[in-house]
């Protein structure tokens, strides 16, 4: 039972004739991008709440903390994180830990005092502008009132038409808040799901509905020659339909691209070996390609609805979350904004990229253990 | 002959799907060399049987070997050696004839991949239309290209599920010529049918009902063994006469054949004692050697008795 090169290479060689003979298909693997990009290229809104925010406070004096609490009570915001530099907050901010970071200024009392009007500074990660608009609306509604109960007695007088510090709100990643940089990227990973689960879902129940099964099974060939001989075709499939989404990315939508692309094509290999994996395993569970195009639908929605690309990941309830975190697309969701947007390394993507790998073992191990060497 | 003579020997192979039993302690041997005709009823358990030979199903019981090689353990190494040809096409509609047949030959890691192609391609006649998709072949040249392509890797064994279902009678004529010849070159034959004519151009036969082998031999012997008395009748109002014998005592089979009548029973005398005061003058009776389908037949009504 060793694996071998000839016989693997035989079925590679027998699936891309295939596919090149099934317009079908070939037409759904260039369709399919084309038409999502028409469909989901406006922005998808919605009013997340209680977004993760490191608050780094140089200065600790009552009216910091004032209006620090004032943005927990505003329920936009949750202080997840307290950070001790600049430079922490930076790291949090690109590896998504959190959404806001708050910067107390060293001196933000003491101008405050003097009726020099400080700055507070809000970094908000951008990427997704839906999901930081409102609360950086409310942030800055806040800022009216929120000392009028400290400034009493002779600091009454600060208290006013304008308000008694400065908000700065920087936007991070995407000032413009244009939602196609937050979709766009997005779509890739949509698309890779979509197509990859469904395509190997197909290829293997195909050979079952047609009878063709039982004549390969009955050839000396093993069911690692012919899974990975027909994972190796959808493979460049999927690079096909990630450089056709990152041409139009540049060309129509003007999305920047900060990071490394060839980093970003390095990590897509492990997504779309999840989502091969993904395929296969459904393929040894349904009976018929109709059954398996179905099972393809029951994977694709929660990742559609729940990774983050049609909503908020953090306006979503914590149940919803816990399901998200589970789905390779929001990890790849992540890994592509961050690196097209933020310009994020391999060390920023490393949180998400575990994710991936944990997900792709487990499906390749339950494909490998339900495919079948027999017809029993 | 000892043991490790025959192509095929195997003993009390089973299998079972759910409560059901689908092959019940089988027993058959068959030499190199020799067509053995496999026949039974629609849902049998021939292709069940035929599967387990080839590593596609698992058998629940059994023991034995197939070309000197375990049938139960070594099923990779007798994959090799063997080619299957299922009851229905199983190659790629959407390959050409010679991507189908070169696709097989990677499978099997056939030395000089190509001349082998190629030669299978003009004994198929097919090196003109070899870039036909196999999808567009009429029924016959389907079955052709199976064949060829079961061929492909030169093994020792064929096992074939119903080959010529759906195929003209010329075509099948002359895919059973090629059939004798492969033979005599000393390929062992496994062929499941349903046709009797086919049956007899097997060296040795077996009728499987049930799961269970009921008959095993030589034609002649299967129709001895089957110890089956059959009159033929001809002459006036045999529709008639039909009627009357259906449901007398010792009568099993009243079988219209054209112009004539076989009736058949397994007990001669109780046949002729209860037919006897049918035998009139309007028709001629005359008693016949039992054919291989009458035998068949009745072997089949007593399995169901049996069995089901």
């Amino acid at each position: 039972m060793s694996f071998n090169f000839h016989r693997f290479w035989a079925v590679v060689v027998k699936e891309f004739i295939q596919m090149r003979r099934d317009r079908l298909t070939f037409g759904m693997m260039v369709g399919i991008p084309i038409i999502q990009l028409i469909l989901f290229g406006f922005a998808i809104n919605s009013n997340p709440k209680h977004l993760p925010t490191a608050i780094y406070a140089a200065d600790n004096s009552p009216f910091a903390r004032t209006v620090i609490w004032a943005l927990h009570n505003s329920s936009y915001f949750d202080l997840t994180r307290e950070a001790h530099s600049a430079a922490e907050i930076k790291t949090m901010l690109a590896e998504g830990e959190v959404q806001f970071a708050i910067t107390v200024p060293v001196d933000f009392s003491r101008k405050l005092l003097r009726g020099e009007k400080p700055d507070l500074l809000l970094e908000a990660d951008a990427t997704d502008p839906s999901a930081v608009g409102f609360a950086t609306a409310a942030i800055n509604q806040l800022t009216f009132s929120v000392l009028d109960r400290d400034l009493i007695g002779p600091l009454a007088k600060l208290r006013g038409s304008s308000p008694p510090f400065n908000l700065v709100t920087h936007q991070l990643y995407n000032p413009e808040s244009i939602s196609q940089y937050n979709i766009v990227p997005g779509l890739m990973g949509v698309m890779l799901t979509m197509t990859m689960v469904m395509i190997t879902g197909l290829a293997i129940t195909r050979e079952r509905e047609r009878g063709t099964m039982e004549n390969l099974l009955s050839t000396p060939v093993h069911p690692g020659e012919v899974l990975l001989g027909k994972i190796v075709p959808y493979i460049t499939i999927g690079y096909v339909q990630i450089t056709l989404i990152l041409v139009a990315a540049k060309l129509v939508f003007s999305v920047p691209m900060v990071g490394s692309v060839p980093l970003l094509l390095a990590l897509a290999l492990m997504f779309i070996l999840a989502n091969l994996a993904v395929g296969i395993t459904f393929s040894t569970i349904a009976k018929n390609q109709l059954q398996a195009v179905q099972m393809a639908f029951f994977f694709f929605l929660p990742s559609l609805l729940l990774s983050g690309y049609m909503f908020p990941f953090r306006g979503m309830p914590d149940w919803a979350q816990n399901i998200g975190e589970c789905l390779p697309l929001t990890h790849f969701l992540r890994v592509v904004r961050g690196i097209l947007l933020k310009g994020n390394g391999m060390a920023e993507c490393a949180p998400d990229l575990w994710p991936i790998a944990l997900f792709l073992l487990v499906m390749l191990t339950i494909g490998i253990k339900r495919y079948r060497q027999t017809l029993d | 002959m000892s043991a490790s003579d025959f192509a095929i020997d195997v003993r009390g192979v089973t299998k079972k799907f759910g409560a059901r039993t689908v092959v019940n302690d089988i027993a058959m041997q068959v030499r190199p060399g020799e067509i053995y005709g496999f026949l039974g009823p629609n849902g049998s358990g021939k292709t069940t049987f035929l599967r387990m030979l080839c590593g596609l199903l698992t058998p629940d019981g059994g023991s034995g070997q197939c070309l000197g090689l375990d049938f139960r353990r070594e099923s990779n190494e007798i994959k090799k050696r063997v080619g299957y040809m299922t009851q229905r096409f199983s190659f790629y509609e959407d390959l050409s004839i010679e991507e189908n047949l070169d696709f097989i030959a990677r499978l099997y890691e056939v030395p000089q991949r190509k001349i082998a192609v190629q030669k299978s391609l003009e004994r198929l006649g097919m090196v003109e239309r070899r870039k036909q998709l196999a999808g567009t072949l009429s029924g016959g040249w389907k079955q052709r290209l199976a064949l060829a392509a079961c061929l492909i890797h030169e093994p020792q064994l064929l096992l074939l599920d119903e080959p010529t279902a759906g195929v003209d009678p010329k075509a099948r004529r002359d895919f059973w010529e090629e059939i004798h010849k492969l033979a005599a070159a000393g390929l062992t034959f496994l062929i499941t049918t349903h046709y009797m004519d086919e049956a007899s151009r097997c060296h040795r036969l077996g009728y499987i009902a049930y799961g269970n082998l009921l008959a095993h031999g030589t034609v002649a012997e299967v129709v001895k063994a089957g110890g089956l008395t059959t009159w033929e009748v001809s002459g006036e109002n045999l529709p008639a006469l039909a009627e009357k014998l259906r449901g007398l005592p010792g009568v099993e089979q009243v079988v219209a054949f054209g112009t004539t009548l076989h009736v058949s029973g397994r007990d001669a005398e109780k046949l002729r004692a209860n037919a006897a005061p049918l035998m009139t003058d309007g028709q001629h009776w005359t008693k016949i050697e039992s054919g291989l389908e009458d035998v068949f037949i009745s072997l089949m009504e007593t399995a169901k008795d049996n069995f089901s």
